[in-house]
């Protein structure tokens, strides 16, 4: 967890590497004079904003806690990654993205669904693996998509994403369209090759697309030092000439405001960027893992880097929440979990008939819809 | 009709298509500037200048996933991979992504794209440049595999490979670039061939051979040689993989009574042992002979032109094994094979 804490809390902080970020870098951010008087214009105008962020973060926190539950109640099968301790981050980068932008995730997705505007219930009903899901039960967990929502898909295989988002922008960018990609990874794909296939092929191409790291310091039990020789992985932008920048994902404001400077580099000047988030993985990397990788210290020191705690606690210093406000907010997310659990268990299984619904999108001759024991021939 | 290369028929259908279609794109290495490595795509950057002829950096796995990422948002790109051998690269966005995506997210997001890539040993190109790896895509469901043989199959199949809303790989064969056959004077009027149909190129009664690519010229060639010794070879031509026409294969060897597979890649677990496989589920009672497959010997493909000679399958491989299958048949109306 030493990477999140050497992000400066509310700020990003920006590749030294890239030249051309420099000159840009700045557009739309306060010069260092005006800085605190603007911050607090800004925070002004942001309050009725944070408490709705406070209520979605909210909302992941307990639709993932329910998520587990239903985990051990076996009502969910497979690999089940939650976002419990990415909800600023979660949040916060969906505030920056306008409806009609895309979005490709990794595994860990269940709170960005919710955040780009799927409902709760066709989520939980896709953990359920029923036909009301928005997978059609077909994905899971780990495969979430939803054409109007534009989440174009979470991905199981570390890094596949990657490659396929910066054609989504390509997509964009031949059309002529202001639709910005955003695709979230974890920071052990930094390693694998398609990062830096994709990295480099957006920036030939000037993509508008925005590569998303989530730096929770580990893998599953190994650490970012562990696995990349350059642990402040924003700096790899600078080997794109890409601008990059490193923002403490606790906050969701700092996040928001770091995701709508890449967000908008993207859309105005068709340039890709790099941001990468810190945010502690509050349990460990599946609903199976206890972690025991982890020492008893460390498990404490998680505790403080809660951001919803964190979130919870700054909102009601600045006197925009109550602990009514709390109250009322915890019941009215409560009821949308458990309506979301219980539209889940009520949905039916996708029926066997569909089984060879969609293999090919164009129908095609010769097609083999046979289950284990049929023959080939009745002879 | 005109008499046009395999080559010149693939450019051709290639420029057709993308002035029909304002969504179908090109990528790949060295297929703008260069003009590709085979010249298919000469003269197209030329034409439809660099944002519909995109050559790309050496990355097969970042390019084929961003034509797939393409594709999801309704273009349709025609990736050109310069041998199948480099498809390996791209293995895990072919198979994890593209042969996915329709169906892992419940039929919402059709792939629209097609790889085009040649496959074929015999050019001293050493054991990492001559595989024949059709059956690593072929094996998966998603996926849709073709292998024409002719300039017009070429031309008709790459047509229905470009308007299909699915993924397909499309193999070439360097043997192939060369050869000459009639398509019409117009490219344009050329009807797109249906995916899944294999044809029987050559009526016979029997044996069946069954060939795609390039083995299906020489089980032409090997046909030809047979009837003048007085045998009547049927051929049938796969031309697609996946899926796989059984019914077609069944029906010729039911009619012929046996058959030998030509195949230009391995032996174990290969095409081939498909087709056997479906030939003894579909044609038992009517067999007279076991199956034969003609496949390359299992060895990583030497550089020295004897040894390559000797693992490849040729038409006197392919003669030797259909005479020891007529053999085998012990049918005493076929004693001029003896």
């Amino acid at each position: 967890m030493a990477e999140t804490t050497k992000a400066a809390p509310g700020r990003a902080r920006r590749s030294p590497g890239s030249t051309s970020t420099r000159g840009t870098a700045g557009k739309g951010t306060p010069k260092p004079a005006d800085n605190r008087a603007s911050a607090v214009a800004r925070r002004k105008a942001d309050d009725e904003a944070r408490v709705e962020y406070f209520r979605q973060m909210l909302l992941v926190r307990r639709f993932e806690e329910r998520t587990a539950w239903a985990y051990t109640e076996a009502k969910i099968g497979g690999y089940c990654h939650l976002n419990l301790g990415e909800e600023a981050t979660v949040v916060g980068l969906m505030a920056a993205l306008r409806p009609t932008d895309y979005l490709f995730t990794n595994y860990r997705e269940h709170g960005y669904a919710i955040a780009k505007g799927i409902e709760p219930r066709r989520v939980m009903a896709e953990l359920y693996g029923r036909s009301t899901g928005v997978s059609k039960g077909w994905g899971g967990s780990m495969h979430m998509f939803d054409t109007e929502a534009r989440l174009l898909g979470g991905y199981g295989i570390v890094g596949g994403q990657l490659p396929l988002a910066t054609g989504a922008a390509m997509a964009v960018s031949y059309r002529g369209g202001d639709d910005v990609v955003m695709v979230q990874m974890g920071e052990g794909t930094a390693a694998i090759g398609a990062f830096h296939e994709s990295l480099n092929i957006a920036a030939l191409w000037n993509l508008p697309v925005v590569f998303v790291i989530i730096n929770n310091g580990l893998g599953m039990g190994t650490t970012v030092e562990h696995s990349a020789a350059e642990p402040e992985l924003y700096k790899r932008g600078a080997a794109y000439r890409m601008a990059s920048a490193r923002v403490d994902g606790t906050d969701v404001i700092a996040v928001r405001d770091a995701a709508r400077e890449a967000v908008e580099r993207a859309r105005e000047e068709s340039r890709p960027y790099l941001l990468e988030c810190t945010s502690p993985r509050l349990r460990g990397h599946s609903v199976v893992d206890p972690a025991k990788y982890r020492s008893k210290e460390e498990k404490e020191a998680l505790k403080a880097a809660d951001p919803l705690a964190k979130a919870q606690l700054e909102l009601q210093e600045a006197g925009l929440l109550t602990a009514e406000d709390v109250e009322r907010l915890e019941a009215e997310v409560a009821e949308i979990v458990a309506d979301a659990a219980g539209f889940a268990d009520d949905s039916p299984h996708p029926e066997v008939s569909t089984l060879f619904d969609y293999t090919y999108a164009t129908p095609v001759p010769n097609d083999l819809p046979r289950l284990p024991a049929d023959p080939l021939f009745r002879v | 009709m005109a008499t046009i290369t395999y080559r010149q028929a693939l450019r051709d259908t290639l420029r057709a298509e993308m002035l029909r279609d304002e969504n179908v794109l090109l990528m790949g290495e060295e297929i703008g500037v260069f003009e590709g490595s085979y010249k298919i795509t000469e003269g197209l950057l030329k034409e439809f200048g660099e944002r519909r002829v995109r050559d790309t950096p050496i990355a097969e796995e970042g390019f084929v996933g961003a034509a797939i990422g393409a594709a999801m948002l309704g273009l349709r790109p025609v990736v050109e991979l310069m041998t199948i051998n480099f498809s390996l690269l791209a293995l895990d966005q072919i198979v994890n992504h593209a042969a996915k995506i329709y169906g892992m997210f419940g039929g919402q997001n059709p792939v629209p794209m097609v790889i085009r890539t040649p496959g074929g040993g015999g050019q001293q190109l050493g054991a990492t440049h001559s595989q024949n790896v059709e059956l690593y895509y072929s094996f998966v469901p998603g996926l849709k595999v073709v292998a024409p043989s002719t300039p017009l199959e070429a031309s008709a199949l790459l047509k229905a490979a470009i308007r299909d809303d699915d993924p397909v790989l499309f193999l070439e064969n360097l043997a192939l670039y060369n050869t000459k056959g009639e398509v019409p004077d117009d490219i344009a009027d050329v009807e797109p061939a249906e995916i899944g149909r294999a044809a029987v190129t050559r009526e016979g009664t029997d044996i069946t051979i069954i060939g795609y690519s390039r083995m299906a010229h020489v089980a032409s060639e090997v046909a030809e040689k047979l009837a003048a010794e007085g045998v009547s070879a049927e051929v049938v031509d796969l031309r697609s993989l996946r899926p796989l026409d059984r019914e077609t294969i069944v029906a010729s060897v039911r009619k012929t009574g046996s058959a030998v597979v030509a195949e230009d890649d391995w032996l174990t677990y290969g095409i081939g042992a498909e087709i056997a496989a479906t030939i003894q589920e579909g044609a038992f009672d009517w067999l007279d002979a076991p199956v034969r497959r003609v496949a390359m010997a299992e060895v990583p493909l030497p550089y020295s032109k004897p040894l390559e000679m000797a693992a490849l399958p040729s038409a006197d491989s392919l003669l030797t094994a259909v005479r020891e299958t007529l053999r085998a048949t012990g049918r005493t109306t076929l004693e001029t094979v003896r």
